[in-house]
């Protein structure tokens, strides 16, 4: 059963492309990441699906409806962004009001234990710390017993320990039958949580599918080097220049760096390290790095 | 009125209540405007204190809605809460019903020291029914400066409607004849004054305490600035949603 769905969206603000021909399905029990850089158009996805923008052309539907529509919101959670909590309101009254907005809400005591929030209860929403007030950030996404939530980088800039009590709340209700969209630009984030990932960037969807897929497609590494110029290497994916050092990604580092050593080309300063996410991006798209010389592909 | 209303106006309430610097400017300024301007000058004369008191039962009454929706909308409209709200299961109308519900129990607590003061320290009197068409005509001048507060609190950011606000009460006030007798005004305010929306309102306000009848320039554009205002108001919200949520 598919509960939240996107045909052919495009989201433009002014002259600027957030959203590109965007086509994406959340079927109901799934979670899934969406995972992309700063600016990829995550959280555009996010606020089309739940109604908080309208797409400039194609379509959006959430329980089978426009999620502009109250009703049709009565089943999802979204948690606001932590900073966007009313500091003078109290943990309590939060987690109350929003519970008035639906027909059977969780218990507020039961919401305050799941989240670790039980003796927070009283306290102010502005004397929280930025662990606590994110807790309830997400706490808030489930009031309404949801059958499927958003939730927007969810543990970014977290200590480990409040990360795995916020990953331990979203498993739960994961094995219960709900369903997650996340979004992240943590990888390990999504691997942890997630069964399906959705890779976006530029607006545009550049890969969507089970985590083990897309970590394969992403586990490139880096290798680079000072030489020049190299003679032609088995396996690389995208290479790149800058301050006179050349940067090769590839999926097999050990037999790019034998076939390098068996050239007998010279180079110094070899170095080895997996990519970031970010170079992952660079390699799924081949699209161009604005500060380094221009990506070029190994077949060029 | 739904349960929703209630509950988007009972929370913007609590809000607003647990800002003091809000609270001293929606209940301290008119009162202290009160016991410093009126009780004082006006406070043994029974017919200037009625009028004096009136007048500024206007003035919170403008001071309450402008400067409590042009703020507090201005600043909710830079709170990322405020979008979150829209993401839960009610339209627009709950919260912003509530707000308006929020503005009227801000200027009923305005009101109330203001009234308690011309009670207990000036000679200032009415009838029953002279208390009861006051407080329809508090109701009726809410209507103009709720929109002109609603129509700075979505048009500007929150510095700006701060400012604007700050800029515009003194004069409404003022040129409007709100510290001045209704009978002998000086000559700019008599004026400029019929053509202000805090003059239709006070005289108004007046005509429902004592047995001052009203001039009818002053209503007349009463109602054309209650027109106008709510055009801006619309315009402003409009320009707000599509901007945030289109």
């Amino acid at each position: 059963m598919i509960l939240a769905q996107m045909r052919n969206v495009t989201r433009r603000y002014g002259d600027t492309v957030a959203l590109d021909g965007v086509d994406l399905s959340i079927r109901a029990g799934e979670v899934v990441g969406v995972l992309g850089p700063n600016g990829a158009g995550k959280s555009t996805l996010l606020k089309l699906l739940v109604g908080l923008r309208r797409p400039t052309s194609g379509t959006v539907e959430l329980f089978g409806g426009s999620p502009l529509d109250p009703a049709n919101r009565r089943q999802i959670g979204v948690t606001p962004q932590e900073t966007g909590l009313v500091p003078t309101l109290r943990v309590a009254e939060c987690i109350d009001y929003v519970a008035r907005h639906y027909p059977d809400p969780l218990p507020r005591d039961e919401v305050l234990a799941r989240f670790g929030l039980e003796n927070l209860a009283r306290r102010q929403t502005g004397s929280l710390s930025g662990g606590q007030q994110r807790r309830l950030a997400v706490a808030l996404a489930f009031v309404g017993r949801p059958r499927l939530v958003f939730l927007d980088e969810p543990t970014t800039g977290l200590d480990v320990e409040i990360r795995h009590v916020l990953w331990d709340a979203i498993r739960a209700f994961h094995a219960e039958g709900g369903t997650v969209l996340l979004t992240s630009h943590y990888l390990d984030e999504v691997e942890a949580l997630a069964q399906r990932v959705v890779v976006i960037d530029n607006g545009r969807v550049l890969a969507d599918d089970t985590v083990d897929a897309v970590r394969g497609l992403v586990g490139v590494h880096r290798v680079s080097m000072a030489a020049m110029p190299l003679p032609p290497l088995p396996g690389v994916v995208a290479m790149s220049e800058s301050d006179g050092r050349v940067h090769l990604l590839t999926p097999d580092a050990d037999e790019l760096v034998r076939a390098l050593v068996r050239s007998e080309a010279p180079f110094r300063d070899l170095a080895v390290r997996p990519t970031t996410l970010e170079e992952a991006f660079l390699h799924l798209t081949s699209r161009r790095p604005t500060a380094d010389q221009p990506l070029t592909g190994a077949n060029a | 009125m739904s349960a929703l209303t209630l509950t988007h106006a009972r929370f913007l309430l609590l809000e607003t209540i647990r800002v003091p610097v809000a609270l001293i400017g929606t209940l301290f300024f008119p009162a202290a405007a009160m016991l410093f301007f009126v009780v004082p000058f006006a406070g043994d004369d029974p017919t200037a204190a009625t009028f004096a008191t009136a007048s500024m039962v206007t003035f919170a009454v403008m001071t309450s809605n402008l400067f409590g929706h042009g703020v507090g909308v201005a600043s909710d409209r830079a709170l990322p809460w405020d979008a979150y709200t829209r993401t839960l299961p009610a339209g627009p109308g709950p919260r912003f019903a509530g707000r308006i519900i929020v503005g009227l129990v801000m200027t009923a607590a305005s009101l109330l020291p203001v009234v308690v003061i011309a009670v207990l320290l000036t000679e200032a009197t009415t009838t029953p029914l002279g208390l009861v068409l006051g407080a329809g005509a508090a109701l009726v001048a809410a209507i103009p400066f709720t929109l002109m507060g609603l129509a700075v609190g979505y048009g500007l950011p929150m510095k700006a409607a701060l400012a604007v606000a700050q800029v515009l009460f003194f004069p409404l006030a003022f040129f409007g004849g709100l510290m001045s007798s209704p009978t002998n005004p000086p000559g700019i305010v008599q004026a400029v004054a019929p053509y202000l929306p805090t003059r239709g309102a006070v005289e108004l306000m007046w005509a429902a305490v004592s047995d001052y009848s009203p001039d009818p320039l002053p209503l007349v554009m009463l109602g054309v600035w209650t027109v106008a205002l709510a055009g801006l108001a619309l315009l402003a919200y409009h320009r707000d949603e599509s901007r945030r949520f289109r």
